[in-house]
């Protein structure tokens, strides 16, 4: 049985590069379980990459991410078996259908009971009487609820979401609102990379902005947080690093 | 252990799942491999009789490029919606997803060579079953090594934009002992005078070349999976 847990994540001086290009760097900060953390910042700012860190599926080039005290270098399948990744492509088969995909992925995550897992996990994404169909002719919006099942089918303590409102609608995404809520009520730490900032205000508990590879914290205060991001990024909002955790 | 195969045994089903309902693969390389073998025929056969020996290159020429297309297209499908990334993301020995996915393809070109060998022995009139478990054993081990290292160039080339061009170019180079070793081997056994002896020789030398290939896969697939 995994043994392994953990409370908080620091990320400490994380940079990445691809070849000459910069996608992080020096990024410092913490994420509490119970967190919801939104991770914002225009086009290329490193979003994607910072998630792809945080999922252990990118190597920093320099600095390290903590996982409680451990760095992730040295716990492998024991810390992937509590990471939950969403990312902006589904790592969804579309030859197969949604049960299929969801049933690979239980098994894969070592599930005792796959087919109970997989049976509520279509309730929550409403796709029970379209779960024997090949996923091929589901609609993004669709696709989208599934594959949230999927990353979070073996109950993860760090969830990573990469636009993980994309395609849904009112519903879906007042419901995926409520999951994330009730994700962080059980200890989650969840952190998605967004652009709709509108939607993400019901639910962030905080939010870092990421521009050019660096990384600031969101200030608090008054005004929506479209308006607070605007004006972080147009009044040139510090780039000073800030530390958390 | 068990749980090591139970993977590789998910991770395969997997692949024969979602092949089985493309069926993109298996139409592309068998296609491919008999129409290879239609060329071959009218190259080598004239006034009906064969030029001895061609068979047994004709044989492994088609494997190995249908084997590539296989190759190419097993990991090409892992990228599509980014799902070679949930693969590795499980919390299992990536090792065992290698393995998943290798004895998918070995599956594929099982079921290409039995197509190959069966037009080349109706063209060309061969007997290849007279010493059936040699036979079988050499297109055994001669897939193992051939499938092994493209599987770990095909995972390590996934993401790379020039993986069409540069799968072929560091494929062949590492397994043509084995092709060269399985085109012997094969013509040991079909000439007029078969020589056993010979046949069991560079039998050997595939499989010490599988155990080889095998071990650096299984060492190598982990940080080259790694971004």
């Amino acid at each position: 049985m995994n043994q392994f847990d953990f409370q908080q994540v620091t990320v400490s001086k994380v940079s990445r590069h691809y070849g000459r290009r910069r996608a992080l760097s020096s990024v410092s900060f913490g994420l509490q379980a119970g967190e919801v953390v939104g991770l914002l910042g225009p086009n290329g700012s490193g979003k994607s990459t910072l998630l792809g860190v945080l999922s252990t599926l990118i190597a920093p080039s320099s600095g390290e991410v903590r996982y409680g005290e451990q760095p992730s270098r040295a716990l492998g399948a024991d810390l992937r078996r509590l990471i939950g990744f969403l990312s902006h492509d589904l790592q969804l088969y579309p030859e197969l259908s949604s049960r299929e995909n969801l049933e690979f992925s239980a098994r894969l995550y070592g599930q005792q009971q796959p087919s109970a897992v997989v049976n509520d996990a279509l309730v929550r994404a409403r796709l029970v009487e379209r779960a024997e169909e090949p996923i091929s002719g589901f609609s993004r919006g669709m696709r989208q609820r599934l594959a949230l099942e999927r990353s979070l089918i073996h109950k993860p303590r760090l969830v990573l979401l990469d636009e993980p409102f994309t395609g849904l609608d009112d519903r879906s995404t007042s419901e995926l609102i409520e999951r994330l809520r009730q994700l962080s009520k059980e200890g989650c730490l969840v952190v998605f990379a967004t652009h709709d900032l509108d939607v993400a205000d019901d639910v962030l508990d905080r939010a870092v902005v990421l521009r050019t590879g660096r990384i600031t914290e969101l200030p608090e205060g008054h005004g929506s947080l479209r308006s607070r991001y605007r004006e972080h990024l147009t009044g040139g909002g510090s780039m000073e690093q800030r530390t958390d955790g | 252990m068990a749980e090591f195969f139970r993977i590789a045994w998910l991770v395969m089903r997997k692949d024969i799942r979602v092949e089985s309902r493309s069926r993109e693969m298996l139409y592309t390389t068998t296609f491919f491999a008999a129409s290879c073998v239609l060329v071959f025929s009218f190259a080598f056969v004239r006034s009906g009789r064969p030029v001895e020996g061609a068979e047994a290159g004709i044989i492994w020429v088609a494997l190995a490029y249908a084997g590539q297309l296989a190759l190419g297209r097993a990991f090409e499908r892992e990228l599509h919606q980014d799902a070679l990334r949930g693969l590795l993301l499980a919390p299992v020995e990536r090792a065992a997803i290698f393995i998943g996915k290798l004895l998918g393809i070995m599956l594929l070109m099982g079921v290409v060579e039995a197509v190959v060998v069966f037009f080349v022995a109706v063209f060309f009139s061969t007997a290849f079953f007279d010493y059936g478990l040699l036979f079988i054993s050499l297109l055994v081990t001669g897939t193992i090594g051939f499938a092994c290292v493209g599987a770990l160039f095909a995972a390590m080339l996934a993401r790379s934009q020039s993986r069409a061009v540069l799968l072929p170019v560091l494929l062949y180079p590492i397994t043509v002992p084995v092709l060269i070793a399985g085109v012997n081997g094969t013509l040991s056994l079909i000439q007029p005078e078969p020589n056993l002896d010979l046949a069991r020789f560079w039998l050997a030398l595939i499989a010490f070349f599988d155990v080889v290939f095998m071990t650096l896969a299984l060492w190598t697939f982990e940080p080259l999976m790694t971004e």
